[in-house]
């Protein structure tokens, strides 16, 4: 992997003479650099998730019947429909401007109306950790499709040692994170493990592991010492008070979580840039063959990236069951795995990319279950958004056909994992 | 996917010729053997185990004494490990003889677990069939993407179009010949993204296939709340795939119920076993989609069309794993559910990898899959100590074992996962 694509423009190779800074500013900005295509393809997600609300929904169906005779109320009806739900949608996520106007005026409280941001940072905590997990492994040419059986080892390892010790404050939660972070990196050694011995693509391991996990958990949270007394269903016990990632409590969700999560994309930022296992990562990545002529150990480098990614991953579950959820249950991690595979892919496998990735998925999501309760349309529209958006990114020359953006240095999403 | 990654870079010591494959797997055979019969008699009571023809514990086709049998076939195993071991059984009978090692293992498991209770053997069969129907369609569409060169795994959510296509088509067209052909339909619409994004745009294969898994979970799951929760009986009641009877073979003890009484699209999956079989091996199309798939560049030389070619195999793949995906609402269950496959396309990749690229091979897989869901159903319906979870966990990790090469490694086509540009 070259990592090539950069998020600035380029000016062209050639400007002409004396072009204006408009024209120059312009022309770059329809020509297929990152930024454009990352833009462009949320647009086009955007439309066809637009296009879905109107097929799906069978009033505004109705009102098509009789569109040659009055296109007019086809066309409101369709308008009113998709318009409602997308500003459920940035309302639900970013904040909704008559909570602010209630503030304001002293009818509400400021807790309400940063709720959804709350929300959104919520949602995008477990996101950082899986999509970093990803990035870092992609970046060394591997592809971690395992975290979210990682992330279900983290949930698993943090969730118990959240209940099962009974640690002070602080050092309560710092043993339950750093269980989620072991557990998921052992996880994560495993397939790198193997593909550095045997050469086992660690796609196919950690697709199989993924789901070997997850029934792991389900098989876990039933038995006694670990399932809830109290309960008959499939619920752990609760992890203790201080082993919660603290948070403002209310409706304010948003915990301590986030910070960390900042924290880890400036450390693995670190990791990939200016320490001496990032650069044996990259050249692995770029070319594993000119690596081992160059003395890095191919094998060794495997091995420790997935670990390190496993742990990203296990630190990403060990959020979810510490920040949000607080007891194991079979669907306790979610899609977060899957859905950091989207973030790494969408933040073009860079450490701060990856972030406003997550940043942007969770505010898909918190926007979404806005969506859901007040325009009735289901929360599987943000997941569809989220694939369409990746689809487009993944293919520049997609978007590029369909805009006809000029060709431009440096527009690809590099990735190809090693074949070695 | 290829498989053959750091070998060539670390000085990984050439295995010995006196290890081949199959004194490997012999030995393999031994351990589990003498685990068999150590763990598994040790721990079996000595009662009757009866596997029974008919759905009650009465006309038992085979009554054995639980810890005996574990103790005997346990030891059997380690006969034909041994067998394998010693050379004796030549090229010729090593694959009967590590089946039957294979067989003997879960016979000496059965008698414990059934020791005292009964096994009713046509309920298990044709159990264990219809489980494996999905994963055999699924693993054989695998086959026509892989052996041309092009990964997928997007096997799940071409189940899962499948599926929903299916369920909506086939209910709102009241006919479940409609829902049959949507389905296929559903598992093309996928295969085409796959294949044109990976083949056209050059992709990453793996890439694409995990995030068409994702849009597929939500755009299924999107049109399932927008429609068929509101409306089930407008969108959701798919009628169901009729089973037909053949009178005479149907009679056949076990065998004939199982495969003579059943629906077509069983029928069907095990045709295109036989024919994809076939084709690979013997036709103009078989031989170009193999050399495609493990030197594009030498066959476009000789003037195969290596994309053309890609296309249609990877379309062809989406009809079969579309059908596949039919079997979930069409036979399965009879509606349609959000998530319903729940990880079968990765078994059925699983079955790809583990039968080792070849359709008898995953066919096989599959069946061996679908054994283990069916018996952990079974297990956990009489009160096993085993718990079903690490039964079910068996295809996944029994694949890991595959690819990993602890016994006998798994080669995918040499270009399999690699997009080809023509220069």
């Amino acid at each position: 992997m070259t990592a090539a694509a950069t998020t600035e423009k380029k000016p062209d190779e050639q400007p002409a003479d004396r072009e204006t800074f408009f024209g120059v500013f312009l022309r770059n900005l329809w020509s297929a650099n990152s930024v454009t295509v990352t833009a462009l393809s949320i647009v086009l997600a955007v439309i066809i998730g637009g296009l879905l609300i109107i097929v799906s929904d069978a009033d505004v169906l109705a009102k098509f019947a009789y569109f040659t005779a009055r296109p007019s109320d086809a066309l409101t009806a369709s308008g009113d429909l998709v318009g409602s739900a997308y500003s459920d949608l940035l309302k639900g996520a970013f904040g909704d401007p008559e909570a602010f106007s209630a503030w304001f005026n002293g009818t509400g409280t400021w807790q309400e109306a940063f709720a959804p941001i709350s929300e959104t940072l919520t949602y995008a905590a477990p996101l950082v950790f899986t999509g970093l997990s990803v990035a870092l492994a992609f970046r060394g040419g591997l592809f971690n499709i395992g975290a979210q059986g990682q992330a279900v080892i983290g949930c698993i390892t943090a969730g118990v040692a959240g209940f099962a010790f009974g640690l002070p404050p602080v050092i309560a939660l710092l043993v339950a994170l750093l269980f989620g972070a072991l557990g998921g990196a052992l996880w994560g050694f495993f397939p790198g493990y193997l593909k550095a011995r045997t050469g086992a693509h660690e796609v196919i391991t950690t697709i199989m592991l993924n789901y070997t996990a997850t029934l792991l958990l389900s098989w876990l949270v039933l038995q006694s010492g670990v399932q809830d007394p109290n309960r008959t269903d499939a619920i752990s016990k609760t992890v203790h008070e201080a082993a919660k990632l603290p948070s403002f409590g209310g409706v304010l969700r948003v915990h301590l979580g986030i910070v960390f999560a900042v924290a880890a994309t400036a450390g693995v930022a670190w990791l990939l840039n200016r320490s001496a296992f990032g650069f044996e990562v990259r050249a692995v990545g770029a070319n594993p063959h000119a690596a081992k002529t160059a003395g890095i150990g191919v094998a060794r480098t495997y091995a420790m990236l997935m670990a390190v990614a496993g742990a990203l991953a296990g630190l990403g579950g060990a959020t979810q069951v510490l920040g949000t959820a607080y007891a194991l249950t079979p669907s306790v991690a979610g899609n977060i795995g899957f859905d950091g595979l989207l973030v790494a892919l969408l933040g073009r496998n860079k450490p701060w990319g990856t972030l406003f990735a997550a940043l942007l998925f969770g505010a898909l999501r918190a926007g979404g279950n806005r969506m859901q309760s007040y325009t009735g349309i289901s929360l599987e529209l943000v997941t569809v958004l989220q694939a369409l958006i990746v689809i487009f990114i993944a293919a520049p020359a997609l978007v590029k056909a369909i805009f006809r953006l000029r060709a431009a240095r440096a527009a690809g999403l590099s990735v190809t994992p090693a074949k070695g | 996917m290829s498989t053959a990654t750091v070998e060539d870079l670390t000085e990984v010591v050439a295995p010995e010729p006196f290890w081949t494959r199959n004194r490997r797997l012999g030995v393999a055979l031994i351990l589990l053997g003498v685990i068999a019969a150590a763990v598994f008699g040790s721990l079996a009571p000595a009662e009757t185990a009866r596997f029974t023809l008919s759905e009650d514990a009465q006309g038992a086709a085979l009554s054995i004494d639980g810890q005996l049998g574990a103790i005997l076939f346990g030891v059997l195993t380690v006969v034909f490990g041994g067998a394998l071991v010693s050379g004796l059984t030549g090229k010729r009978w090593s694959n009967a003889s590590l089946i039957l090692g294979i067989l003997t293992f879960v016979v000496s498991f059965l008698c414990w677990q059934v020791a005292g209770k009964f096994l009713p053997l046509v309920d298990t069969t044709s159990g264990t069939l219809e489980l494996a129907l999905p994963l055999i369609l699924g693993a054989l569409a695998g086959v026509l993407g892989e052996r041309s060169g092009v990964v997928n795994v997007a096997i799940e959510g071409q189940f899962l179009m499948g599926a929903f296509a299916g369920a909506l088509v086939g209910t709102m067209a009241g006919s479940v010949w409609a829902g049959l052909i949507s389905a296929a339909v559903g598992g093309v619409i996928i295969a085409a993204i796959l294949a044109v994004l990976s083949i056209r745009y050059l992709v990453d294969q793996t890439v694409v296939g995990m995030v068409l898994n994702l849009f597929a979970l939500g755009i299924t799951g999107f049109l399932y709340e927008r429609l068929m929760q509101s409306d089930a009986e407008a969108y959701n009641t798919p009628p169901q795939m009729p089973t037909w009877r053949i009178p005479g073979l149907a009679d056949i003890p076990v065998l004939g119920p199982v495969l003579f009484d059943a629906n077509l699209l069983l029928w069907l999956a095990l045709a295109l076993v036989v024919v994809i079989h076939f084709g690979l091996n013997r036709t103009r199309w078989g031989l170009r989609t193999r050399a495609v798939g493990e030197h594009p560049t030498a066959a476009d030389t000789v003037g195969i069309r290596v994309r053309g070619l890609r296309y249609l195999n990877v379309l062809l793949g989406g009809v079969v794993a579309g059908l596949g995906g039919a079997y979930f609402t069409l036979v399965a269950t009879g509606s349609f559910t959000k998530n319903m496959t729940s990880g079968a396309g990765f078994i059925a990749l699983a079955a790809l990898i583990f039968g080792r690229f070849t359709p008898f091979g995953a066919f096989a897989a599959a069946c061996f899959f679908g054994f283990a869901q069916k018996l952990a159903t079974y297990l956990s319906a009489v009160g096993s100590p085993v718990p079903s979870q690490f039964l079910n966990m068996l295809p996944y990790l029994a694949t890991i074992v595959a690819v990993a090469g602890l016994v006998g490694r798994v080669r995918a086509p040499a270009a399999d996962g690699q997009p080809y540009v023509k220069s």
